[in-house]
């Protein structure tokens, strides 16, 4: 088997972060993180539901585009993956642009479902692969999703991981912190440390993350890469090449 | 009685006046681009879109030709091939005003114009900046509750105008959408409803009853026209996926206002983009 690649190392990383639910639903755009729903599933000894919004054929809504948003009130969803162009310390995304909203001096796309989503979905893994100042910051220019609610405010879920290129950080949002979980291989807690633009916490001893073994390796590159081929076949030709 | 005939694309665009609140699908669901190409040949201005509820080339394209005065949305984008450059420039350049929003904020409201009520309720979303800046959402308190339960109210979106794609009408003018039901709610929602299809079916959808469950029908709909590969290069579901090389090639092109007007040129058949 050969090495593993930092995308396979993400989307193993990312399936470990997943408890055991009935339903994972993928957003848009979002090769890795859908890697990783359809990891846990080939796992799991029990029946997962893996929705994926990108795909025609892993996407069984018939009811239109508020279904996911219906299903995901009613707690018919169990996880959920969010990115942010900046997320800071107490788990606020921005998806809108820097500066003073609406005096923008950069624009992104926009909020998507996020806002919602954060709410309703008890388990919501933040993803973003950069992990430097400029996107991991103290305070988010604009607030797509708080990471958290004042008591009184109805909140199933929430933001319970924050994944990246260096690391793995938990959060916690009674105390609306995060705290460092494991490093990448290759990577120190003294580098997120330097990356990283807000406070966390940080454990005495930091482990390494985890490097998936043959096994899951195997299914990534196998099943899982036939999947992908279908609805990201860009990615899998970079990530999974089919031998010559 | 008259029977339904399809008009052509001209004219069906024509049924869009200057100023309309216009609703558009996002690619999954048959973004209608020949339309949109025949809208800016006619120079439309001033519309307000209605993203269902996000776009890529279309809101683009619109934005970019100057047809646009202000877009709600959720997000704008060209997807896996980067940001959308017409968009960006004009909302940076405040060219436009964005009204942003969030995807089942969008899906609420026009959930309550299908039924004709004045807003419908929706949890989440407290505490964003949304909140904040669209002083047109409000946050009461659960009447229904014991008290202490803030939730937000979504007012009712009534596009003037609905626009899609679909891959096909029947000879009494009901329209196709398969499962892509967001398409029937817009249309719920719209006071006008103009579809463009890849082509007719010889007879009804009423014939069939696996058809008429993905039928919307025609008393909703003002207008068809036949367009074949009306939303290349866009996909289309179950019929064509979209234009990979042409999409990317877009992206790169309109990251300059000439690049841009070169695109139009060619594409929508404009001498020159409209200023």
């Amino acid at each position: 088997m050969s090495e593993c690649k930092p995308e396979e190392l993400l989307a193993a990383t990312l399936a470990a972060q997943i408890p055991d639910v009935r339903h994972i639903a993928v957003g848009a755009a979002s090769p890795i993180p859908a890697a990783a729903a359809l990891l846990h599933q080939a796992r799991s000894k029990e029946r997962v539901h893996v929705t994926i919004l990108h795909s025609r054929r892993y996407n069984s809504f018939t009811d239109g585009g508020r279904e996911l948003f219906d299903a995901a009130a009613q707690g018919r969803i169990d996880v959920f993956f969010l990115g942010g162009v900046q997320i800071d310390g107490e788990a606020n995304i921005n998806l809108v642009g820097l500066g003073e909203y609406p005096d923008l001096t950069q624009r992104f796309p926009g909020s998507f479902g996020s806002p919602y989503m954060a709410f309703v979905v008890p388990n919501v893994i933040l993803f973003r692969e950069e992990h430097s100042p400029r996107t991991l910051v103290k305070e988010v220019d604009f607030v797509s999703a708080p990471g958290w609610s004042p008591e009184g405010v109805w909140r199933r879920g929430g933001p319970k991981a924050l994944v990246t290129g260096l690391a793995v950080m938990a959060f916690d949002a009674t105390r609306r912190c995060f705290r460092l979980s494991s490093v990448h291989p290759g990577r120190t807690a003294a580098e997120v440390r330097a990356a990283t633009g807000f406070e966390f916490d940080m454990p005495d001893c930091v482990p390494t993350t985890t490097v998936p073994d043959a096994a899951t390796l195997g299914l990534l590159r196998g099943s899982i890469a036939a999947k992908l081929r279908e609805f990201y076949p860009d990615f899998a030709a970079r990530v999974f090449p089919v031998p010559a | 009685m008259s029977s339904f005939s399809p008009i052509s694309l001209d004219d069906l665009v024509a049924q869009v006046p200057d100023g309309a609140l216009l609703a558009v699908p996002a690619d999954y669901s048959g973004a209608p681009m020949a339309a949109t190409r025949a809208l800016i040949r006619r120079g439309a201005k001033n519309l307000r879109l209605v993203t269902v509820p996000q776009s890529t080339l279309q809101a683009d394209l619109l934005i970019g030709a100057g047809c646009v005065a202000e877009v709600e949305t959720a997000a704008v984008t060209l997807g896996e091939f980067g940001i959308a450059p017409c968009f960006t420039r004009a909302a940076l350049a405040k060219t436009i005003k964005v009204i942003d929003a969030t995807c089942p904020a969008i899906h609420a409201g026009l959930q309550a114009a299908e039924k004709d009520v004045p807003f419908l309720p929706i949890r989440g979303i407290l505490g964003s900046d949304l909140v904040k800046h669209r002083t047109d959402w409000k946050t009461v308190d659960n009447p229904m509750g014991g008290g202490g339960d803030p939730i937000l109210l979504i007012p009712a979106i009534k596009p003037d105008v609905a626009l899609f794609h679909a891959p096909m009408a029947d000879l009494e003018g009901n329209v196709w959408i398969g499962r892509r039901r967001e398409l029937a709610t817009i249309a719920h929602a719209a006071k006008t409803t103009l579809v463009t299809v890849e082509r007719l079916h010889d007879g009804s959808f009423f014939d069939d009853e696996r058809l008429a469950a993905g039928a919307l029908p025609a008393f909703y709909i003002q207008g068809v026209a036949v367009a074949e590969r009306g939303a290349a290069p866009v996909g289309l579901f179950g019929e064509y996926e979209p234009d990979i090389d042409h999409l990317r090639a877009y992206a790169k092109e309109a990251r300059t206002e000439d690049g841009f007007a070169a695109y139009l040129a060619r594409e929508a058949g404009t001498a020159k983009a409209a200023a």
